[in-house]
């Protein structure tokens, strides 16, 4: 039994699969925080920063709608910034009433709340094609290489390795529990909401002792086989002239839309 | 690629009694619980052993003693040398340990960086570290999943890089636990088949007395903390009553 819901990767031959991982995660980083820094209302460099993540779009050869699909699931994330359209000060544009209290919408809170909400989403494009482009062992090679501390890059791997197993051991809790949740003929099943809350929460409980005697098992494991402390990695990665040019073109270009956003 | 000096294990045609001797072990866990009371026990170069007993008898914690996991009263000795703080990784390069369950032995992301990892902590150069996961996938028939993620395995692919993961530190001892568990006809025999093939020592702890029968000359029993019986297969496995009443079963 295996669950793949998490595997973002799509497997196809495009110049974009081919790119050095390295190169993939430090135009990744580099975009989303060239997004983040772009002043308010830079429409010209929100069209042109949109412009890039479709062409990267078409190059994976995954279609040019791909990460909009997918990015929709993430703009739910966004609305915390809700609160900058009544907290910046400016011209009012609408006011109600909700709890007895007075809301005054301001057209810079409402400038700023959109600027934020185009930023996130293209940067969750961005990553989102990241993730779809590149194997995921190889992303962490590529951060071990940018010298990401090895302590994070360890912890991302094993979150990555295990959350497979994880999920597996949730669903087999789960259907435990539904094999075992009868009724009698004609009568309702299943007790009150408290009992039912206790019986999540060992099943949480049960799940946390699970992982935890699974990490001392696997921590054996790797004492086994020489653990002293320190992780080890073979280099399979080489930059090739493709992967500098690359590089050039794609950072050149956030340079130019960075100038533009600042005109 | 240059190869650079792999050592292929090899039987020597003599035996050589020294690959593994513990004398007196006593183990207690820290809740009191009592796992092991005077273990003694030899391994001669080329043995495969079984190691059977009913659960809880302490033939997991036995095997975490061997090579330093778990420290109990008592000496072990590896290839004549004892077992101390100062050489525990030198004695982790020569027993390799199998754990039961894969997934908790498979932790890298792709089967080639779980193979490299016991050859890379020891500090081989590059070339020697890839040249020996080449022979280990090698040995267990699995070189085409290389660059494969675990995750994606079943069962019988997992027990097989699992062996694979502690064969390519070239051990001299190989120690696994329960191998035959939860597997398939057909994988169970195809483990089988490569246990029967590998030439390296080896102390299996398993439940399935058939595979006892099939492949092991010599078995060691265990009960309660304590070694019961040490003997030919063939001869513990005729004793019905002594088997019964060590919680155990003909096959």
């Amino acid at each position: 039994m295996h669950f793949d819901a998490f595997d973002r990767y799509h497997e196809k031959e495009s110049l974009l699969h081919k790119l050095d991982p390295r190169v993939k995660a430090l135009v990744t980083v580099i975009f989303i925080v060239s997004n983040a820094l772009l002043p308010d209302g830079a429409w010209l460099a929100f069209l042109l920063a949109w412009l890039f993540v479709l062409v990267t779009n078409v190059i994976s050869k995954l279609g040019i709608g791909f990460t909009l699909k997918r990015s929709i699931i993430a703009l739910p994330f966004a609305l915390i910034a809700i609160t900058v359209l009544f907290s910046i000060p400016g011209e009012p544009l609408a006011t109600f009433y909700f709890l007895s209290s007075q809301f005054t919408v301001t057209d810079n809170g409402l400038l700023r709340f959109v600027s934020i909400l185009i930023r996130s989403w293209l940067s969750i494009q961005m990553a989102i094609l990241l993730v779809a482009v590149t194997r995921f062992p190889d992303l962490i090679h590529a951060l071990e290489h940018l010298k990401v501390p090895a302590i994070l890059t360890t912890i991302i791997a094993f979150l990555y390795r295990y959350l497979f197993v994880m999920t597996d051991e949730v669903f087999r809790l789960l259907r435990a529990r539904e094999s075992r949740s009868g009724g009698v003929a004609g009568g309702r099943s299943g007790g009150g909401v408290v009992w039912r809350a206790k019986v999540a929460g060992n099943l949480a409980g049960q799940l946390f002792l699970r992982s935890f005697e699974r990490s001392d098992r696997i921590y054996n494991a790797m004492l086994s086989r020489g653990y002293a402390g320190r992780l080890y990695t073979l280099n399979p990665h080489d930059m090739k002239s493709y992967d500098y040019f690359a590089t050039a073109f794609a950072i050149g270009f956030i340079f130019i839309l960075q100038a533009l956003g600042r005109l | 690629m240059p190869i650079t000096h792999i050592q292929k294990p090899v039987i020597q045609p003599e035996t050589d009694c020294d690959v593994l001797s513990v004398s007196d072990l006593h183990f207690s866990y820290p809740d009191g619980h009592v796992a092991l009371q005077g273990v003694s026990l030899k391994l001669c170069r080329g043995d495969k052993v079984a190691l059977v007993g009913p659960n809880g008898a302490g033939k997991s914690t036995l095997m975490l003693h061997l090579n330093g996991i778990l420290h109990g009263k008592g000496e072990i000795e590896v290839a004549g040398k004892k077992l101390t703080k100062d050489n525990l990784p030198t004695i982790r390069a020569m027993v390799g340990l199998v754990f039961q369950n894969p997934d908790d032995q498979l932790f890298s992301p792709t089967v080639f960086e779980d193979v490299a990892f016991g050859p890379l902590h020891m500090g081989l150069p590059e070339d020697e570290v890839r040249a020996r996961v080449d022979v280990a996938l090698e040995a267990v028939r699995m070189t085409s999943y290389k660059e494969r993620l675990s995750h994606h395995l079943s069962v019988g692919e997992k027990k097989r890089i699992a062996i694979a993961t502690v064969l390519s530190m070239n051990p001299s001892l190989l120690v696994l636990d329960e191998p035959s568990a939860g597997l398939d006809p057909r994988a169970r025999r195809t483990l089988i088949n490569l246990l029967r093939e590998l030439p390296i020592t080896m102390l299996v702890s398993t439940h399935d007395m058939a595979l006892v029968n099939e492949l092991f000359l010599r078995t060691i029993v265990m009960d309660e903390g304590r070694i019961v019986a040490d003997g030919l297969t063939q001869d513990i496995l005729a004793d019905e009553a002594f088997l019964n009443r060590h919680g155990l079963e003909k096959p």
